[in-house]
């Protein structure tokens, strides 16, 4: 038994790793950790199909303290923030969440982020562990060149982000929870008390089902995490992470979408608010929409067995017409599901495809994302 | 632990001699482990033959994809549908109900020049 394709989140050797506030609670609990994006991470506890189950059927949390977190203050910081992501911000309540895509002036995907609004004049914005360095970089360059009266900070290296996802999961928080979270409705954040530790509650997620991400002091978080377990909450990592997240058909940064593809290109404009005005990347958006697009993001499933991985190629039957960005066994489903790109003309649900599983055809079809939706 | 009954090579497989002068094979306890939720298996089909680290199959997890070797040269006299239909079988029952392929064995003296268990077990240290 040779090991031939490692899946992509596997990325880098363990050099200079950082460590969240909850590893020596995944240790503890058993988790198998994997250096991911500069941080050591866990991959999996129990197993990545009976992770992505409990957050189907109960109730899982994740450590996701990886992903960036700077807050924006400041009487410029609306506006700041409207004209760098493609989310109309000025128009957004406090106590809103919205997600948009921070593009270059090519409207080529910087990352994909959640701007959280706080408060009037405060903003909390959450980047991919990968891009947080990028995006700081890049939200201080405007705030430089635009002469921006706001202030930046990073709270990453002193919270922990927590997602509590999967049908459960407010009543495994409410439980400890200062807030009404009936009151807190999808996309809205608050800030309140996790067991008298006062937080941000975010009603967000990244697995298609209701859920939680809060945010804690690093001192208090290893606690908490313990106490979301020992009352039911499977931990669960990286993996069924991964798994839950392709099956609610959500975008992974540095696979499925980067600063090469548009936000149209990955079939996303609806997060593109065009009457917003003026926003970086907007007028190549505008040109990308006129002139029309030549490829564009779409899901399959297998008909066959298999798995398909990033970077398999995508085959008609002639040939190759594109690639595999990310696919997975659907343990929901019981088949193999991905995205790719594919010229506009073989994007149509139900139009038959092709993979080249190394070397194998395995027959496919192209379907609507999600692959999942939860009932309601 | 690893059975004494059978021996074992370094791409992680086993082979067995069974009663009726055939040869079962399989993945070890380290190999299911170490891929994780085993979700599909590509085997050869019965009448196939097979030299001795040949490719035999694919073993895909959700992290990963990895090539089967056969530990021993032969023809395949039987395939396992159990694992076919249910891949997790090889994750829950690796040395029992999962097996992967029955072999019979046209080289038996192959089986003397794989690893006994013990000998297994000093290499998987050297592998940490």
């Amino acid at each position: 038994m040779t090991q031939q394709h490692e899946s992509s989140l596997i990325q880098e050797e363990s050099a200079t790793l950082k460590q969240t506030a909850l590893f020596q609670a995944h240790v503890s609990l058993g988790a198998q950790m994997v250096p991911f994006a500069g941080w050591e991470m866990p991959i999996q506890y129990e197993g990545i199909l009976a992770e992505a189950r409990a957050v189907r059927s109960a109730v899982g949390i994740f450590d996701v303290s990886h992903m960036g977190r700077v807050e924006i203050t400041g009487s410029d910081a609306a506006q700041f923030i409207h004209r760098l992501v493609t989310a109309d911000v000025l128009n957004m309540p406090f106590g809103r969440a919205r997600y948009a895509f921070i593009c270059n002036e090519a409207g080529g995907i910087i990352d994909d982020t959640i701007v959280y609004r706080l408060e009037q004049e405060r903003f909390l914005l959450v980047p991919n562990a990968a891009n947080a360095d990028e995006v700081l970089a890049w939200l201080n360059l405007w705030k430089d060149r635009w002469a921006t009266q706001v202030e930046l900070r990073v709270l990453t290296y002193e919270t922990a982000l927590i997602a509590l996802q999967g049908p459960q999961a407010e009543e495994i928080l409410q439980a400890v929870c200062s807030v009404d979270l009936s009151a807190v409705r999808p996309f809205r954040c608050v800030e309140g008390q996790i067991s008298g530790i006062p937080g941000i509650i975010c009603r967000t997620g990244y697995t298609g089902e209701n859920g939680f991400e809060i945010i804690l002091p690093d001192e208090a978080a290893s606690s908490i995490w313990l106490d979301f377990n020992e009352r039911g909450a499977t931990p669960c990592g990286l993996g069924a992470r991964d798994v839950l997240r392709l099956e609610a058909g959500l975008l992974l940064h540095g696979s499925d979408i980067d600063s090469s593809v548009t936000p149209l290109e990955a079939g996303m404009e609806r997060y593109v608010n065009w009457e917003q005005g003026e926003f970086i990347g907007l007028s190549a958006l505008q040109e990308s929409k006129r002139t029309g697009l030549s490829r564009t993001l779409v899901g399959f499933r297998l008909l066959e067995r298999g798995v398909p991985r990033h970077g398999y190629t995508i085959l008609n039957g002639q040939g190759p017409i594109g690639n595999v960005t990310s696919g997975t066994y659907s343990p929901t489903l019981d088949m193999g599901i991905g995205l790719g790109y594919v010229a506009l003309e073989f994007s149509s649900p139900g139009t038959s495809i092709a993979l080249d599983i190394r070397g194998r055809r395995v027959e496919a079809e192209v379907v609507t994302i999600p692959f999942y939706s939860r009932k309601r | 632990m690893n059975p004494t009954d059978r021996k074992y090579s370094r791409d992680h497989e086993w082979a067995k001699d069974e009663d009726d002068d055939t040869i079962l094979v399989g993945i070890t306890d380290y190999a299911q482990e170490h891929l994780g939720d085993i979700v599909f298996l590509e085997l050869p089909r019965v009448g196939a033959t097979l030299n001795q680290t040949e490719k035999l199959g694919e073993v895909e997890s959700v992290k990963s994809v990895s090539d089967l070797f056969s530990p021993v040269s032969g023809e395949i006299v039987a395939v396992n549908q159990v694992v076919v239909d249910s891949p997790e079988m090889v994750n829950e029952d690796p040395y029992e109900q999962g097996w992967l392929i029955r072999v019979k064995p046209s080289q038996p003296a192959e089986m003397d020049g794989l690893m006994t268990a013990a000998d297994y077990e000093s290499f998987l240290e050297s592998l940490d």
